[in-house]
């Protein structure tokens, strides 16, 4: 995958297809070092799959016997020196389930890739689950952008959804503005 | 700056349409959006969909959604289109570029693009 924005797009969307209510997106950049972590309540995974994550020949789908998006973004990751944690709890066993991700780069790195279009990634993931509720935010050392969908939610109301286009435009402009600013 | 203020506003825009819900589901097209989907370049296929139905007028009649692995990942970005009483369309190794066509004479003009179909694309 060509940036960091895509990466995130293909791991929160095991949020999504975890069937989470709230998806938080966060970037953090302290001087040459970016934390991503993506955290979400749905369905979460046993520590037997959460080790088997991993590996990329292990998936729990049924079209196809490969499952790549960790492993990418554990290699890209380690790549730049940093790493990839998973903490998760099975709503088989606990009430507060979930998945937490954590991903470490060096943004010093050679081999650390763009951000990428990070406002394309949280629309697209809007559009595909306008129910969910998404937390997002990036804070740099310049300042920071910050969006939050159930703030949006309760000033649309009940009867406007969130994948409509002229709401999509507005998270679309509202993000890139911000970014604008910094 | 924007402010979430606008929001509000556009409440009180769709207040006075009768279809607010975003597509009837009389067409529905699908774009898959997992791993093998997003690096062969989904996103924008995805994005263009949305663009390009709304500019046409559409969104009333059609419903732009995402799925998971369809299991072609070699002719991805896969595009699936279904209509009412019709067999899928299924389109391959879409672009920007190709959704504004199929847009223009599939969605438009109820004809489908022929060469952008799975069965007329070489891998």
């Amino acid at each position: 995958m060509k940036d960091l924005s895509l990466y995130i797009l293909d791991i929160a969307m095991n949020s999504v297809r975890a069937g989470a209510k709230h998806i938080a997106i966060r970037l953090e950049e302290q001087d040459v070092v970016l934390t991503l972590t993506i955290q979400d309540d749905g369905c979460g995974m046993t520590p037997e799959q959460v080790k088997r994550l991993f590996d990329p020949f292990y998936t729990t789908r049924k079209t196809r016997s490969v499952g790549l998006g960790v492993p990418f973004l554990q290699m890209l990751a380690q790549q730049t020196g940093g790493d990839v944690s998973i903490s998760s709890k099975s709503d088989t066993e606990y009430a507060d389930h979930g998945t937490l991700v954590t991903a470490v780069f060096h943004t010093d790195h050679i081999d650390f890739i763009p951000l990428g279009n990070l406002t394309e990634t949280i629309v697209t993931l809007i559009q595909g689950s306008p129910n969910v509720d998404f937390i997002y935010c990036h804070s740099m050392s310049r300042g920071s952008v910050a969006m939050d969908t159930a703030q949006m939610r309760s000033i649309l109301g009940e009867d406007i959804p969130l994948d409509n286009y002229e709401v999509l435009n507005f998270i679309k402009s509202y993000l890139q503005e911000q970014y604008q600013q910094l | 700056m924007k402010s979430l203020s606008e929001l509000a506003a556009i409440r009180e825009q769709m207040k006075d349409k009768v279809a607010i819900r975003t597509g009837s589901g009389d067409i529905r097209v699908v774009v898959g959006m997992a791993t093998c989907g997003i690096s062969a370049g989904a996103r924008p296929v995805l994005n263009t969909f949305v663009e390009e139905v709304a500019a046409a007028n559409l969104t009333e009649k059609v419903m732009v959604t995402q799925t998971g692995c369809i299991g072609i990942c070699q002719y991805e970005p896969v595009v699936e289109i279904f209509e009412d009483g019709k067999e899928k369309t299924t389109y391959v190794k879409m672009t920007p570029e190709k959704v504004k066509r199929v847009v223009e004479e599939h969605l438009k003009g109820q004809k489908p693009v022929s060469e952008y179909l799975i069965g007329n694309t070489k891998l």
